[in-house]
């Protein structure tokens, strides 16, 4: 093994300009994987991260006639606060429109005690807001509405019994948050002052529950867990994840093609010094290792090089983070302005077992054919 | 399309029905005096609902069959992407009818609130039934000229939970008995919607507005005008326009 070895490293760096090209080439498909790979987990982390702080807490418990997703289910999605409401903070939707600058926005108003610690959510500038409606609204909103801090805007909503009544809203802060479903088209005002306005006095459409709730076996409420509502994000990730895989799959295979064509083309040209070697005893299934060693070689020297000048740019990537565009951070899934990448071992070490498995076998495809080749005719040279 | 229009004449009728001793008599005397004036068992209007829009606008034309308060049949002639719409309403129940899906649909619920073809109308407001006098408590809280003609003015304010305006005013004709203006309010005061009657022709002995605008108040915009081309009172309608059979015909 020890000769198959030295003999292999001595080729390679024989060959000079193309084991370089090779390991250059290959050494770009590792960084690009490990990059990409760390990238995702890197967003992933931290929409687990948002969603839960921002928007899910330790789960929802949801009235059973309110569906999230429908909105023709805020209407009477709602019911009582239930006596047993230890680790409960009540949210309280509601319909309604406003008028910024003459156009009329459909928006979803959200009541939320001013006093809750379990969102991110600045609710305690309500409590000390002087205003008669003063309200909270996220960035995305801000933004699409034309609304600023301070800004006054026409609301108009219906009661429990279908009146409308309409009065103005005081933007009392404009709230920076990476999770757009509780900002777009949402404004956020003091539980009580949204019951007070509708007539629904201790009604709540959901619940977000902390650590100290026991009892998710409630009538007339669903419980939602923490990990069944990060379930559609964590799908959404990894579905990117296969669609990302294609990218680095064909870069590896362009690689592998590369090593695939040198171990081809070095059967065939040296075919005399594959007779030499088994002239001098060598068995046939030595010098099929001694080529498959070769090809694997590469895998070797590229993850070498790779972290020459990989590891500098992990270590300013990791600091700097990725820089998402405006675009698509109103693509409705909770994405930071900057994503900064996460390298676990798990990756690191299944990347670089990646390379080298399928390097090593690429190098060994070709070699099999020494095991056909008549060394006779190998040792004169003739082409078979 | 002339659904709007008959519901909202159909709804200031009624004025046998005035009990509340908060009403003012006078103001009922009046609100009867407009029911005989424009109130009939039937009748067929040709019509266009102009919505404006910030660059342009859009003319949908429709023509409408009523019978009673109960009973609407409406079908949009033009423009070509409306063609062949039909909306159907018996009682408190509407259908809609698209040609492009062949599916007839229920409006119920929330739907019943989306605006109706992009107007400032809304299905709920064409679904109103219920009596404004059954509703209502009515007083004359001013009388003045208004476009030149001497007014009264009605206030009309919610005496039951669950009407979509908890407060309107009427502006009455004195000498045509027509309501040439109302103003719709919500519970805190403030204006919601206007709807304002011009054109006022007499058609068979009676004075009809030709021409409605309706706005919705905390909106820009020039809001939507319903004008009728043409109109017939108590003329014979197969009851057959009033099933739901014809909705697919």
């Amino acid at each position: 093994m020890k000769l198959e070895l030295n003999l292999a490293l001595k080729n390679l760096f024989g060959a000079r300009l193309r084991t370089l090209l090779n390991v250059l080439v290959l050494s770009f498909s590792f960084v690009i994987i490990i990059f990409l790979n760390s990238i995702m987990d890197g967003w992933d982390q931290q929409a687990q991260k948002d969603s839960i702080e921002w928007e899910f807490g330790n789960g929802h418990l949801i009235n059973e006639k309110f569906d999230p997703l429908d909105p023709y289910t805020i209407l009477d999605g709602h019911g009582k606060i239930p006596e047993e409401n230890v680790g409960l903070t009540p949210i309280l939707e509601r319909q309604a429109s406003i008028y910024p600058q003459g156009r009329m926005i459909s928006i979803v108003l959200k009541g939320i005690s001013s006093e809750q610690e379990i969102l991110k959510l600045p609710t305690k500038i309500l409590k000390e807001s002087k205003e008669e409606f003063p309200v909270i609204i996220g960035k995305r909103l801000a933004e699409s509405a034309k609304l600023n801090k301070g800004d006054r805007v026409q609301v108009r909503w219906r009661d429990s019994k279908g009146t409308y009544d309409a009065n103005t809203l005081s933007i009392t802060e404009v709230f920076d948050s990476n999770v757009p479903n509780i900002d777009n088209g949402k404004i956020w005002i003091d539980i009580n002052k949204l019951w007070e306005m509708t007539n629904l006095e201790n009604e709540a459409s959901y619940f977000i529950v902390n650590e100290q709730f026991k009892n998710p076996e409630l009538s007339s409420w669903d419980f939602k867990s923490q990990f069944t509502l990060l379930k559609s994000l964590k799908d959404l990730i990894n579905q990117k994840k296969t669609a990302q895989s294609i990218v680095y799959g064909l870069l590896l295979a362009i690689a592998l093609l590369a090593i695939f064509d040198t171990q081809i083309l070095s059967i065939f040209r040296r075919q005399k010094e594959i007779g030499t070697y088994i002239a001098l005893g060598m068995t046939r299934l030595r010098v099929v290792r001694l080529f498959t060693i070769e090809g694997s070689v590469y895998s070797i020297l590229a993850l070498i090089i790779g972290s020459i000048y990989g590891i500098p740019f992990f270590i300013y990537m990791s600091e700097a983070g990725f820089p998402i565009p405006p675009a698509d951070q109103k693509m409705g899934i909770a994405l930071a302005d900057v994503i900064y990448p996460v390298y676990g071992v798990k990756l690191v070490l299944m990347t670089i077992l990646t390379v080298i498995i399928s390097a090593t076998i690429v190098s060994y495809l070709p070699a099999r054919k020494i095991a056909k080749l008549n060394p006779v005719l190998a040792l004169k040279g003739k082409k078979q | 399309m002339n659904k709007q229009l008959a519901i909202f004449l159909f709804s200031i009728q009624l004025p046998f029905l005035l009990s509340s001793q908060q009403s003012d008599q006078k103001a009922i005397n009046i609100i009867e005096k407009i029911d005989k004036n424009m109130f009939s068992k039937t009748q067929i209007v040709t019509s266009e609902m102009i919505v404006y829009g910030k660059r342009k606008k859009r003319v949908i034309r429709s023509k409408g069959y009523s019978m009673g308060k109960e009973n609407n049949f409406t079908e949009y002639l033009s423009p070509e992407r409306e063609k062949g719409t039909k909306m159907l309403k018996l009682d408190d129940r509407l259908w809609i009818y698209s040609p492009a899906t062949d599916r007839t649909i229920q409006l119920s619920g929330h739907l019943l609130r989306q605006s109706v073809m992009g107007s400032d109308l809304s299905y709920e407001d064409m679904m109103e039934e219920r009596k404004l006098s059954e509703v209502y408590d009515a007083k004359i809280v001013q009388e003045e000229n208004f476009n030149n003609s001497p007014v009264w003015i009605i206030e009309l304010t919610s005496k039951v939970e669950g009407l979509a305006y908890f407060k309107r005013t009427l502006w009455i004709d004195k000498n045509k008995y027509v309501p040439l203006k109302e103003n719709l309010y919500a519970k805190s005061g403030t204006l919601l919607k206007t709807t304002t009657f011009t054109d006022i022709r007499k058609i068979d002995a009676r004075w009809y507005p030709m021409k409605i605008n309706y706005k919705d108040m905390l909106k820009d915009g020039k809001g939507t005008d319903f004008v009728i081309l043409d109109i017939s009172f108590d003329s014979k309608i197969p009851k057959e326009y009033f099933s739901k059979n014809i909705l697919k015909k």
